[in-house]
């Protein structure tokens, strides 16, 4: 697996106890800390418990073409306020860690041995045109900022 | 038009250098085939019946004379010497190697264009009028807040793998040029009762096998909001859109089976949640684009028609020309110029290097370095002097696009058809050829006036053929090649779908039910009306009848 922090990928450990699916887990309470699984079908109220309760919130890519969980990150880390680890689970390509990390992904679960290519996967772009949920100003603010120094 | 500034450069260069690595992957074996059909996908690289071919962005059709020129020199390269206008104002080149390909998005990043977008499941090339920004009938330049899309929607990270492709028109005229009710997102700018100027934001328009008009998802939506409110469209179409069947997953399907209310229901609810708009530019960034769509320095002296009236009385080709092919400009002692990509004999929306190389000259000279692709697979030069169209008339007429048949019988939208698709049931350009040929003595086709003609090959629609006044359709019958006649439909402010009118037909019959319908229609036609106004006053019957008798 590996860990997105402080702009860069590093690898860290797979995770040692298995994700709860969400179902499952509300139904024993939806105990605090947990490493919760929520599918790509989850409707806003699951997505407001798990970010308000879960330490690890596990999204899913069954094909890489199934853009949904992109927009649940976005929600979890954008409007739910969610904190703690969001990790993008399935069909997580070195092509796609870009656009994961810009939604608010921190860690992809995929092998660690592949880590290199999703190095240089981050590094291709030095500027982007919209906000999203990471911290990287948008072009346009670039622009003004500069704009103010000239 | 709008230049690039350092982001701009940096972001398509790097663009360029990423799928160069991408390409050498495949080419080492790194990749597969089936891997990297997503990432070429992503990148308007598609494998076609006999080679690959790229699809070239022009963003909302907007071209200079550098970029044309570099164009003819990829055409030239690397083509077959010709690449192809699309309906949605882009360029196609149908015979590039996959080796080349990185060395063509190069070339392409130095001119500031690129391959980003034009295919893949993602926001498209958006598109517009082409007579923006010259037009007198239009109430702001449509292009600025193109432009606005453009930046927004590039490399979008939540928006990249839709349920499907997903393509926005902007207009900002009465008369829409560039279809926005068959978009899965139109924009209509517009002024409300109280003076102010928004968007009227259709959705769910669209061709293909099940094809739609759009329906008004907000009658008006103030300016600054626009990306807020696309933002909250696109998710809720992201997370909602069907993904099991590809040929529901449109957001027309989506818009149908919710319904136009519940739609709006669940993009208001969005927009109006949390993140307070967040998208939306502010007004400095709108403003520095803003100010890159001025109008050019017209000059503003009266002009001396003089020359240009004699013209037009001494020469009876150039004056057919001016009749047919030219548009009225907002600045007097101007005019729009539309260049006729559809002469007898050619394939619809085909241009040769050599004719890019003509345009990009006649655009610098006399257009203010301006030219236009434009939806209906031709192109324009948006800023003419009055007293220059008789030299522009003699360029283009040396080079073969001055055929004065825009909006005639002639100017016909096909798709590439079995010629070049593989999806394609039927061919599309011989049929393309032979009505224009049938509507070559001009006297006729003047006569006729104003008449869509759109081709598809198969029904993925390509050639708009729902809204053609006359759409055909090819289908395969047993291994042979069939037309089906649709009639009566639109792309413009009376959109509409045409209506299926009987059996299909053979190629030869096809062509001369379109003679025949034609013939009736200057029979039964009131003054002023179009073959479509007719067809619509007298009805689907009359037509059934007339092309099939009493079966």
């Amino acid at each position: 697996m590996i860990h997105y922090e402080q702009n860069q990928f590093r690898l860290s450990e797979r995770a040692t106890s298995d994700a709860t699916p969400l179902d499952v887990w509300r139904s024993s309470g939806a105990p605090l800390g947990a490493i919760v699984l929520v599918a790509n079908t989850a409707n806003n109220e699951d997505l407001a418990l798990a970010a308000s309760r879960a330490s690890v919130i596990v999204l899913e890519f069954p094909t890489f073409v199934d853009g949904r969980a992109y927009s649940q990150a976005r929600l979890l880390r954008q409007r739910y306020g969610f904190k703690g680890d969001l990790r993008a689970s399935g069909n997580v390509l070195r092509d796609q860690a870009l656009f994961m990390v810009r939604c608010g992904f921190s860690s992809l679960d995929v092998d660690g041995a592949a880590k290199d290519g999703y190095d240089r996967a981050l590094s291709e772009f030095t500027f982007y045109y919209q906000s999203a949920a990471d911290n990287a100003p948008p072009a346009w603010r670039l622009r003004a900022d500069r704009a103010r120094a000239a | 038009m709008y230049r690039y500034d350092e982001l701009d450069d940096t972001i398509v260069r790097e663009r360029a250098a990423q799928f160069r690595g991408q390409v050498a992957r495949r080419l080492s074996g790194e990749l597969t085939e089936e891997e990297f059909k997503p990432l070429r996908l992503m990148n308007g690289l598609y494998l076609q019946l006999h080679a690959y071919m790229l699809r070239v962005a022009i963003p909302y059709g907007v071209l200079n004379a550098a970029q044309l020129r570099r164009l003819g020199h990829i055409a030239r390269t690397y083509d077959k010497g010709y690449g192809h206008i699309t309906t949605r104002q882009n360029i196609q080149f149908n015979w590039p190697a996959l080796v080349d390909v990185p060395d063509i998005l190069d070339q392409l990043a130095e001119v500031g264009m690129h391959a980003i977008q034009t295919s893949g499941n993602c926001i498209r090339n958006v598109t517009t009028d082409q007579y923006a920004g010259a037009t007198p009938d239009e109430i702001e330049d449509p292009r600025i807040w193109c432009e606005i899309i453009r930046q927004w929607s590039t490399f979008h990270p939540e928006f990249s793998f839709l349920p499907r492709k997903f393509k926005i028109a902007v207009t900002a005229s009465a008369n829409d040029r560039a279809a926005v009710r068959v978009h899965d997102i139109g924009l209509r700018l517009h002024r409300a009762a109280d003076g102010q100027v928004g968007f009227e934001v259709l959705v769910g328009g669209g061709l293909g096998r099940t094809p739609y008009i759009a329906q008004t998802v907000r009658e008006f939506l103030p300016k600054e909001h626009l990306l807020s409110y696309l933002e909250a469209v696109l998710r809720v179409y992201n997370l909602e859109g069907r993904r099991d069947n590809k040929y529901k997953a449109r957001i027309k399907i989506l818009v149908n089976s919710e319904g136009i209310d519940e739609f709006r229901r669940l993009v208001e609810e969005e927009w109006t949640s949390g993140e307070g708009h967040a998208a939306d530019l502010p007004r400095e960034e709108v403003e520095r684009i803003r100010r890159q769509f001025d109008p050019p320095a017209f000059d503003r002296t009266a002009d001396d028609d003089l020359a240009f009236n004699e013209a037009v009385a001494a020469n009876t080709s150039f004056a057919r020309w001016t009749r047919t092919n030219l548009a009225p400009h907002k600045q007097r002692g101007y005019a729009i110029v539309n260049v006729s990509l559809k002469p007898p004999g050619a394939a619809p929306g085909d241009i040769t290097a050599d004719q890019l190389d003509v345009v990009a000259h006649l655009a610098e000279r006399y257009s203010f370095n301006e030219a236009r692709a434009t939806h209906e697979q031709n192109i324009c030069l948006p800023h003419v002097r009055t007293r220059h169209l008789l030299d522009v008339w003699r360029t283009l007429d040396t080079h073969g696009m001055a055929t004065p048949n825009i909006g005639l019988a002639s100017d016909i939208i096909a798709c590439p058809g079995l010629d070049y698709c593989d999806l394609a049931n039927a061919r599309s350009i011989p049929i393309a050829q032979r009505i224009a040929d049938a509507f070559s003595d001009q006297a006729l086709a003047e006569d006729v006036g104003e008449l869509k003609i759109k081709i598809s090959g198969c029904i993925n629609a390509c050639g708009h053929h729902h809204v053609g006044h006359i759409g055909i359709l090819g289908v395969d019958k047993k291994g042979e090649e069939f037309y089906q006649i649709t009639l009566g439909g639109s792309a413009s402010d009376d959109a509409a779908l045409g209506e299926i009118i009987g059996r299909s037909l053979s190629s030869d019959e096809a062509v001369s039910a379109v003679q025949q319908m034609v013939h009736f229609y200057r029979s039964a036609r009131q003054p002023g009306e179009r073959f479509l106004d007719t067809y619509r006053r007298l009805g689907a019957d009359r037509f059934k009848q007339l092309l099939y008798g009493k079966e």
